[in-house]
């Protein structure tokens, strides 16, 4: 990338960029930090579970499965592969950071979630500097709310009946729908990417016939790269 | 306010074993020339994950296909067309709670 071209980012910037993902993460955070309380576990363990697993999907998972009283390494070996689509998310990013130490590059995945990844893939093109800067901002805001969403979640979940009514449920999907348009929008490859796009869906559409969720997202998301790559001249 | 000791153990596997694919490729790609046909992958792997994540939470329901009853998919199309047009991740989200929310209070 042309010097000249290069924007500078901040911490600052990153935090500001994280507020259109507040919402959709308070919501999904409060409803796992009900489910965490019905399955009995403390507010100081919610509040552990929310700051070193900090995993959406893998903490209602998690709270499923306490309550079903599965054992410790059932638990543990279901959330590796609930979780195994950061592998993808990491490795698609990584390229971004390369100029930054292995320090840092470890303290940016450690935070990783979807959409901090989706926000940094919408954002970074490769030559911003002090990217690292702005992802720590993007990554600690992120994480605060998602917390402070469980801990809430915990504390008043038995006073709201019926959240379902306020649609709250459904930011987190207009969030990955924003987010995948963002990258649309600023790659401007449109055929290709309509082609990734029907890759995507109808191979998650195919790969849920026989496989859970989570697996026939990774599954789907590998089909349509690899059909996105070799489709590229 | 306790933590239990099989808390404590179930914390520390789940925590390492989401730590190690975060981390692992950032550390290691950073300081590797990746083949052109990796990096290439790897351009496409943003909007794939993003599009399968669309797709699991508009068509499915908990572990099975959203039922043909619930009106819920028809929120998609206002909050695919709001990012388009206006390329704002807050708007985006508005408009898909506020659309929700209309289809589950409206006699349909």
């Amino acid at each position: 990338m042309d010097r000249q071209m290069a924007v500078t980012l901040s911490f600052r910037q990153g935090v500001a960029d994280c507020v259109p993902t507040l919402l959709g993460y308070l919501s999904i955070g409060f409803a796992a930090g009900v489910i965490e309380a019905t399955a009995g576990m403390s507010l100081l363990e919610i509040g552990l579970l929310s700051l070193f697993l900090y995993a959406g999907s893998a903490q209602f998972i998690t709270a499923g499965m306490v309550m079903a009283g599965a054992p410790v390494a059932s638990i543990v070996v279901t959330v590796f592969f609930v979780n195994l689509r950061h592998l993808l998310m990491s490795a698609a990013i990584a390229p971004k950071f390369a100029a930054y130490s292995p320090l840092r590059n470890l303290l940016i995945g450690a935070q990783l979630t979807d959409e901090t990844f989706g926000v940094a893939a919408g954002k970074l093109t490769g030559g911003e500097r002090h990217a690292d800067r702005w992802m720590f901002g993007l990554n600690v805001t992120a994480h605060a709310n998602w917390i402070a969403a469980n801990l809430l979640g915990a504390l008043l979940g038995g006073w709201i009946a019926d959240p379902e009514r306020y649609g709250l449920h459904y930011a987190l999907p207009a969030m990955f729908i924003g987010l995948a348009a963002m990258i649309v929008l600023q790659r401007k490859q449109y055929k290709r990417d309509l082609l990734v796009i029907a890759c995507a869906v109808g191979g998650f559409a195919l790969a849920f016939i026989w496989l859970p969720g989570y697996m026939a997202v990774m599954a789907a998301a590998v089909l349509a790269a690899i059909v996105g790559a070799v489709t590229e001249r | 306010m306790s933590v239990s000791r099989e808390f404590l153990w179930m914390l520390i596997g789940t925590a390492v074993v989401t730590f190690i694919p975060r981390t692992l490729p950032l550390i290691l790609i950073s300081r590797l020339k990746l083949p052109g046909y990796v990096m290439k992958f790897l351009k496409h792997v943003p909007l794939a994950v993003m599009t399968a994540l669309v797709a699991q939470a508009v068509l499915t329901e908990g572990e099975a296909w959203i039922s043909p009853d619930n009106l819920e998919w028809a929120a998609f199309i206002p909050t695919l067309a709001v990012a388009l047009l206006t390329r704002s991740l807050l708007l985006t989200v508005v408009t898909g709670v506020v659309c929700t929310a209309l289809l589950a209070w409206l006699p349909l």
